[in-house]
């Protein structure tokens, strides 16, 4: 086995910035994909040892078991406030945080809102798959009207519930943001774009030009009910009519 | 640790001093958010430290995100600081269970006023328990001392960042709004006596050499979760080690009284008038109010003894004190609130219907006036 490997030609390999611990993300869930686009970026960018990530709480509060880097885990909601104080008092390093949709745009709206206002030099990649995963498949503030959750078991109703919260509108239109993306990671093509937006993400830290914001539409098998296929396919045709990926606050200098 | 102080005093404010302290004491990162009775402590540090120092200051949107800034940064291995009062530290105690969990290091200043609710800006000591319970959820303590004064406000500043980098926690200066709006002769403590390098476990980014370095509280196994438990509960019991007190005139004493802070200062006023009266009268101050000084006020608990234990609040150290005398003595209890200040006429009132009731009433020789038998740092 070990000398075909040795006379084959090393074509791809994971980087080192993701750890060998297995991942506990159910089949077909986006956060893998994500997780490694991103390693993927700062390996690429060789700033390993200058890059600090903020894990949430939510199916990726774990994230940090598996970036193989310096990494906070943060209070529920209070990544961005956490990624802000490591990123003012290391003003020369990159920071991230990581954080889903009950996370960042229910619980730490606030927190959001206000870093972003600040055009704090840090990168918040938001992936929003409209429910709660880890505490059981409950409503999310991005939970599509109408849709079945264990805490909208008649489906969402938005004269009660509220609508689903398009958080990276919001964001686009705060001065201190300034790069702004919606993407998703279903497809091969989806997840180029994504690297490419992670990457200018980063690069633009470096320039201190102000908070970029990538939202990744992502889907939830378990949570939906439905097989990695389906929830895909689902998520195309729902999530995205109303979170349409595509850029929505662009530099100058991208576009 | 001796603090070096200037030759010359100044006439301060309690929050501007212990802001002055702050620069002095090498801060390199304040997040906070306005609140009566300290918004001071954030106003002179956004004045002074532009001219001063590259400390970062940044007021945030929330006391919420305030403790979580303090959490990342104080990660990052910077030497942090925040303060507000009474509501707003109630807000932040979600934040401090994650950093006493995370073993971050770092000062949060308590300037209390009364509650409970919205309540008043007037001075209380209404935070007692949640100060030295933990306040939050989980099995922890952070350090707390009380200043009485507005040079401690200055010391303790640097005192409480020693304490807390030396077991990695947060320390807390308990003051309240007469404390740090009263103005007063500080010595202030000279700059650079407070050496601070990054720690070894900071998240700066991993170079090749070390493994990764991880910030987190989250541990599912129990058995892990029970080991960090029972490593934190070990770090408390090592830091009794840093009980801290005042004793004022305990040897003879027939009734004992304990306070702390402000209480402590009127407390000693009523001492002094009591002993001219001819009572046999001492001050127990508590400075440590976590880890809270047990063993000393045990060994003061005789049955010939009366303890008064005065406080602005309800009655919250005072259990701390019955559990201290554990029955050995009487324990009296005598508490303004809601942002009311006990008078020394009123401790008197206390001291001598106590003295009464207990046949306490003595000739004594008051030629020596007030005797300080121990005193911190000293």
């Amino acid at each position: 086995m070990e000398t075909m490997i040795d006379s084959m030609e090393l074509v791809y390999s994971k980087p080192s910035t993701l750890t060998d611990t297995v991942m506990h993300y159910c089949p077909g869930c986006g956060h893998g994909v994500v997780h490694k686009i991103l390693m993927e970026v700062i390996e690429e960018l060789g700033i390993v040892e200058d890059t600090i990530g903020v894990a949430p709480v939510g199916c990726s509060v774990f994230a940090y078991m598996y970036m193989n880097i310096d990494m906070q885990e943060a209070a529920h909601g209070r990544a961005s406030a956490v990624a802000t104080g490591i990123r003012r008092v290391l003003p020369d390093k990159y920071v991230f945080s990581y954080q889903g949709d009950g996370d960042l745009a229910a619980i730490g709206t606030a927190e959001t809102i206000h870093t972003v206002n600040r055009g704090e030099n840090i990168l918040i990649v938001f992936i929003n798959n409209g429910i709660y995963g880890m505490t059981g498949g409950q409503m999310a503030p991005t939970t599509l009207a109408g849709m079945k959750t264990s805490t909208s078991p008649y489906g969402r109703d938005c004269a009660t519930m509220g609508t689903p919260i398009k958080m990276t509108e919001l964001i686009a239109n705060l001065p201190g943001a300034y790069y702004v993306t919606r993407q998703s990671v279903h497809t091969a093509a989806a997840v180029r774009k994504l690297k490419k937006a992670i990457t200018f993400s980063l690069k633009a830290q470096k320039q201190k030009k102000g908070t970029c914001f990538i939202e990744v539409v992502s889907n939830c098998p378990s949570g939906w009910k439905m097989t990695p296929l389906e929830a895909n396919e689902w998520m195309e045709k729902n999530m995205f009519p109303y979170f349409p990926p595509g850029d929505i606050k662009v530099p100058q200098e991208l576009k | 640790m001796a603090i070096q102080h200037d030759e010359t005093p100044k006439l301060m404010k309690g929050n501007e001093a212990l802001a002055e302290a702050a620069i002095r004491a090498g801060l390199q990162a304040y997040f906070g958010y306005p609140i009566t009775p300290q918004s001071e402590i954030l106003e002179y540090l956004s004045e002074h430290v532009p001219k001063r120092s590259k400390a970062v200051i940044l007021q945030a949107e929330s006391e919420v995100a305030s403790i979580n800034m303090i959490y990342g940064a104080g990660g990052a291995g910077a030497r942090v600081m925040t303060s507000s009062s009474s509501p707003g530290i109630s807000l932040m105690q979600e934040g401090i269970s994650y950093i006493a969990a995370a073993e971050i290091p770092c000062l949060i200043v308590n300037v209390q006023r009364g509650g409970p609710g919205l309540g008043t800006i007037q001075p209380s000591q209404g935070d007692y328990f949640q100060a030295t319970k933990g306040g939050g959820h989980g099995d922890y303590h952070i350090i707390v001392l009380a200043p009485n004064s507005v040079q401690e406000m200055a010391d303790f500043v640097f005192e409480g960042f020693r304490l807390a980098e030396e077991y990695r926690m947060p320390a807390m200066i308990l003051a309240d709004g007469a404390i740090g709006q009263m103005m007063e002769k500080v010595y202030l403590p000279k700059e650079g006596s407070l050496p601070h390098s990054v720690p070894t476990w900071a998240t700066t980014g991993k170079p090749k050499f070390r493994e990764r370095n991880i910030i987190t509280t989250l541990h599912l196994e129990p058995d892990k979760m029970e080991m960090i438990n029972l490593h934190l509960q070990d770090k408390y019991r090592k830091l009794r080690a840093e009980e801290r007190y005042e004793l004022f005139n305990v040897k003879d004493a027939d009734i004992l009284l304990v306070a702390f802070g402000l209480t402590a200062r009127i407390c000693t006023k009523a001492m002094d008038i009591a002993i001219e009266k001819g009572l046999r009268v001492g001050v127990v101050r508590p400075i440590t109010l976590y880890p809270f000084p047990y063993d000393i006020i045990a060994s003061l608990a005789t049955p010939n003894r009366v303890f008064l234990t005065v406080e602005m609040n309800a009655g919250q150290m005072v259990e701390d004190v019955r559990l201290a005398v554990n029955g050995k003595s009487p324990v009296y209890f005598r508490g303004r609130m809601g942002g009311m200040i006990p008078t020394p006429e009123d401790i008197l009132l206390e001291i001598e219907a106590l003295a009464e009731k207990h046949h306490l009433v003595h000739q004594v020789d008051n030629s020596t006036g007030r005797q300080l038998v121990e005193k911190w740092g000293e």
